[in-house]
């Protein structure tokens, strides 16, 4: 894998190990007793050994230029079995979280395993790092087939997704040892934050580099997702990630914003994350293996240009809608409001847009579980963005804020949507790019595919009945004109609602490590010949 | 390149563009799409209008109905402590008797005071005050600082070793830590106070009685059934606030106690503060009820 990069890229390669390896020495070294330093050694130890790996190649020949005539396939491979690992070891984890919601002494009386540590593990773990990682690979494998062409070159995909997993590394370890900064979605710390900034733009820059070779005069509404998808995360990542360290040589640091402008700047960045990284990302993803799998062009060109622009403008004006009720200025709230309700028109439009493209192949949708799972995916992502403008309106939000609603609600989005799409996407790249027809079992497809939708309906009817019920609870009085119920009333009420979450958790997660093995067995299974698309040539990179 | 073909299935032509295989239709956008834009857009402009929406630089726009949440939720309270007032100040001011003798006023205190309980109390004191390992049990008839409703409000008015000026104030001294009692002497006392469910005997000559005596009985009393007003608990009985086992006993000896029970004093008002003194002091006949 590594002889292919040239002897030029080995050169630089070896240069950014060696640095990534000072890197951390020198956070080890400066940190002290600070968790700092155990992210530094974590650095120094991926650092030295990528010199290795690189430097073992690094007297090799030249590699072969007939691979100039193919995709650039390897990092989308390391990038999907990422996010398989990623994805069961945050689904584990956020099935422990459930169960702690049941059990609450389950923690072993460690402080890592208590519920505030372990909830940031589950969320950025499904989300940036199971999430990111198909994202990131998916986006190198559309971009190249849709603009038929080669990867701009062979060094940056790597440092994008072994910088990317090396930022995940961090946070997640950091939570483990109590490093955050205490803003949901973005907690890592500041120097985790400025690292992520320095593969982003290289991804952009790649990203850019590799439309500007294509070969094809248009750019495909995919790309255009995938595009906003970057370019918004980076800004949204930039302004909140704002902070001040409290020394330079320890993860600890204080936001540059603070009171109101904080909590308003957090949420306009915690929903348009939802927005541009949870569903901008992944309509790219739909858009093409979708048409793909179903052999139909998309239903409507014009209905993408709304949807696109539409979702692109709309959200990012959204965000105060997680703020409803609260010190913020009620203006801004109304604001919030009616911007959500805009946005239905082009969200729904995008879940249209692809569920009309089905039109024609709706034998296939009930044949093939890998189609089964887009359209899924297509109808929760229209249904969470109808619940979603439905919770943005303030008097609904006044009784399903603060409840277990806005977790179902989420859920819908993340089970039924993103993490749909991505099977779905990946049970479509998988088989091509390892060079099989099929997957080895579409038997267990078609298993992975019953236990996903059984886990995910349990898990949200059930705490969307939880959410109702605790709104209603909280908001009753008696006829002295007190409220009828205390907090814990309402907690013992959960009870039957989150034994029925562990079930569906248990059942998701049952489907995603079917899914895994069947994964790893196509992986290693035999070869044969596979079709792809053929690749424009190219100039040499 | 640019080929347009019609999609047999929709009969609509396709834009000419082609991604690998990928094809788009240029179907018209549906009706119902635009109609329902117009709706939500419609929605937004008659929000804007009737409520504040817009910055406008140092202020904004005010809308025709107005309306700031703070002052709505300002004047909501004030509306509901107002329906609530003429039960409410009866409980504030009349005297306990008065209150007792009103089954109306009683049953409102009551129910309110359940609801009180759970969301202030059941944290530390447990479920219908069943108290736990450092919170006293409050469904029984043993009492640090007294158990009627008049006592019950001056705990929960000033707490109990709490930052308050007028906390009561309960100390059980660190003898070991503090280098009051020698190892071999805690082992000793541990050993005795766990002998006291018998009673103290009268002159008893041994070691454990004898540093009783001397240390403890100014705090517990001679007969160490203790001392209300000094919060110091009576060590005869079966009910334990931290333990009655040898080790537990041996950690209060060794580092000594001091529980706190915050002041509620101005967190709840006088109202509640007296409608929770006559929900506690009623727990143990309610108790008692239960157990039979
Ligand atoms: C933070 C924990 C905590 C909370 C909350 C709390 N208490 Fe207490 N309470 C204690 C502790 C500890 C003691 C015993 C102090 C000691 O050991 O000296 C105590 C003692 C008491 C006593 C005195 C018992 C006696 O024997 O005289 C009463 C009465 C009482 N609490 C009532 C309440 C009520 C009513 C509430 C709710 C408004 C409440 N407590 C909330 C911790 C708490
Ligand atoms: C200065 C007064 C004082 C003296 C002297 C004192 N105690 Fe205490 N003791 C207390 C108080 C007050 C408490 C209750 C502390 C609390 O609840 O937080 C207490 C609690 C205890 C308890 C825990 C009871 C339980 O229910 O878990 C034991 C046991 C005890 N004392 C034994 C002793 C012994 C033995 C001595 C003599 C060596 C002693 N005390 C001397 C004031 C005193
Ligand atoms: C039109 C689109 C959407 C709108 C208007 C919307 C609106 C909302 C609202 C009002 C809340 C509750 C805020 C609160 O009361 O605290 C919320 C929470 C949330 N939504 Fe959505 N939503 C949309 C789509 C989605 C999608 C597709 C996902 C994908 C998973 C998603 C993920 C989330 C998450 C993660 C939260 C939880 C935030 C928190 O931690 O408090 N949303 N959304």
């Amino acid at each position: 894998m590594i002889a292919i990069l040239t002897p030029r890229e080995r050169q630089i390669g070896m240069a950014m190990a060696i640095g990534l390896a000072l890197l951390g020495l020198t956070m080890a070294a400066l940190g002290g007793h600070d968790p700092i330093a155990v992210h530094g050694f974590m650095a120094l130890a991926l650092g030295l050994a990528l010199v290795f790996a690189v430097g073992s190649v690094l007297e090799e020949p030249a590699p072969n230029p007939a691979r100039l005539q193919q995709y650039y396939d390897d990092p989308i491979k390391v990038g999907i079995v990422l996010a398989m690992i990623w994805g069961v070891f945050a689904m584990t984890i956020g099935l422990w979280v459930a169960a702690l919601m049941v059990w609450p002494d389950a923690t072993f009386g460690q402080a890592w395993s208590s519920y505030g540590r372990l909830r940031p593990v589950h969320t950025t773990g499904v989300i940036f790092a199971f999430g990111g990682n198909a994202l990131i690979a998916t986006s190198f494998h559309v971009m190249q087939r849709t603009c038929r062409a080669r990867l701009a070159d062979q060094l940056s995909p790597w440092f994008v997704l072994i910088g990317y997993n090396l930022f995940l590394v961090w946070a997640v370890t950091g939570y483990f040892m109590g490093v955050t900064q205490s803003k949901e979605y973005a907690e890592p710390e500041w120097y985790a934050d400025i690292w992520l900034v320095i593969v982003w733009v290289t991804y952009l820059v790649l990203y850019l580099r590799t439309l500007k070779r294509r070969a094809e005069p248009h750019i495909y509404v995919a790309n255009w997702y995938y595009l906003a998808f970057i370019v918004v995360v980076a800004m949204l990542h930039i302004v909140n990630a704002a902070a001040i360290p409290v020394s330079w040589t320890g993860a600890k640091s204080y936001p540059a914003f603070s009171g109101v402008q904080d909590a308003m700047v957090q949420w306009w960045y915690g929903h348009n994350a939802v927005a541009f990284f949870m569903t901008s990302g992944f309509l790219g993803m739909l858009y093409y293996y979708l048409p793909m799998r179903a052999q139909r062009p998309i239903f409507s060109y014009r209905l993408s240009i709304i949807s696109f622009w539409g979702i692109t403008f709309f959200y990012l004006w959204v965000g105060s809608h997680h703020l409803h009720y609260t010190a913020l200025p009620t203006w801004v709230q109304n604001l919030g409001m009616t911007f959500s309700i805009m946005l239905l028109v082009p969200s729904w439009a995008s879940a249209g847009n692809a569920l009309a493209t089905l039109n024609g192949a709706w034998h296939r949708v009930r044949d093939d579980a890998t189609l089964r799972f887009m359209f899924i995916a297509a109808v929760f992502y229209g249904l969470s963005t109808f619940e979603g403008s439905f919770l943005a309106i303030r008097p609904v939000n006044a009784l399903s804020h603060y409840t277990d609603w806005t977790v179902g609600h989420v859920h819908s989005g993340a089970l039924g949507w993103l993490a749909m799409v991505t099977f779905g996407a990946f049970y479509s790249v998988i088989p091509q790019i390892w060079g099989r027809t099929a997957m080895y079992s579409p038997k267990l497809v078609e298993w992975h595919f019953w236990l996903a939708l059984a886990g995910l309906l349990t898990y949200v009817f059930s705490l969307w009945n939880a959410g109702i019920t605790q709104g209603l609870m909280w908001r009753a009085y008696n006829s002295a004109g007190t409220l009828n119920y205390s907090f814990i009333e309402s907690m013992e009420a959960m009870r039957p609602y989150y034994i029925a979450r562990v079930l569906g958790g248990a059942l998701f997660l049952a489907g995603i490590c079917v899914g895994a093995v069947n994964i790893w067995l196509t992986i290693r299974g035999a070869r044969d010949a596979a079709p792809d698309r053929p690749l424009s040539p190219q100039a040499a990179e | 390149m640019s080929v347009t073909e019609r999609d047999i299935f929709s009969g609509y032509m396709t834009t000419g563009h082609d991604w690998n295989g990928i094809k788009e239709l240029n179907s018209p956008i549906p009706r119902v799409v635009l109609w329902f834009m117009l709706v939500t857009h419609v929605y937004a402009v008659i929000i804007w209008t009737l409520y504040p929406a817009w910055p406008l630089g140092n202020t904004h726009s005010m809308g025709l109905l107005g309306g700031d949440q703070k002052i709505a939720v300002a004047a909501d309270v004030a509306t509901a402590t107002a329906a609530r007032a003429d039960w409410t100040t009866a409980l504030a001011t009349e005297d306990f008797d008065t209150i007792r003798a009103n089954p109306d006023l009683m049953g409102r205190a009551l129910a309110t005071a359940g609801q009180l309980f759970g969301e202030n109390c059941q944290a530390c004191h447990g479920a219908g005050g069943m108290g736990g390992p450092g919170f006293p049990r409050l469904s029984d008839d043993i009492w640090l600082w007294g158990g009627t409703a008049e006592d019950i409000t001056v705990t929960l008015r000033y707490g109990i070793n709490s930052p308050h000026p007028d906390t009561h104030v309960a100390q059980m001294p660190a003898f070991g830590r503090d280098g009051l009692l020698s190892g071999p002497e805690i082992a000793v006392l541990t050993g005795y106070v766990q002998t006291l469910g018998a009673g103290v005997v009268p002159d008893d000559p041994s070691e454990g009685a004898v540093l009783f005596q001397e240390n403890c009985a100014a705090c517990h009393g001679a007969d160490a059934k203790g001392v209300e007003g000094l919060g110091a608990p009576n060590l005869t009985d079966a009910d334990w606030i931290y333990g009655g086992d040898s080790a537990t006993i041996r950690l209060t000896l060794l580092n000594g106690r001091q529980g706190v029970m915050p002041a509620w004093q101005p967190r709840l008002t006088d109202a509640e503060i007296r409608m929770l003194a006559l929900y506690v002091e009623g727990l143990h006949t309610k108790g008692a009820e239960d157990a039979q």
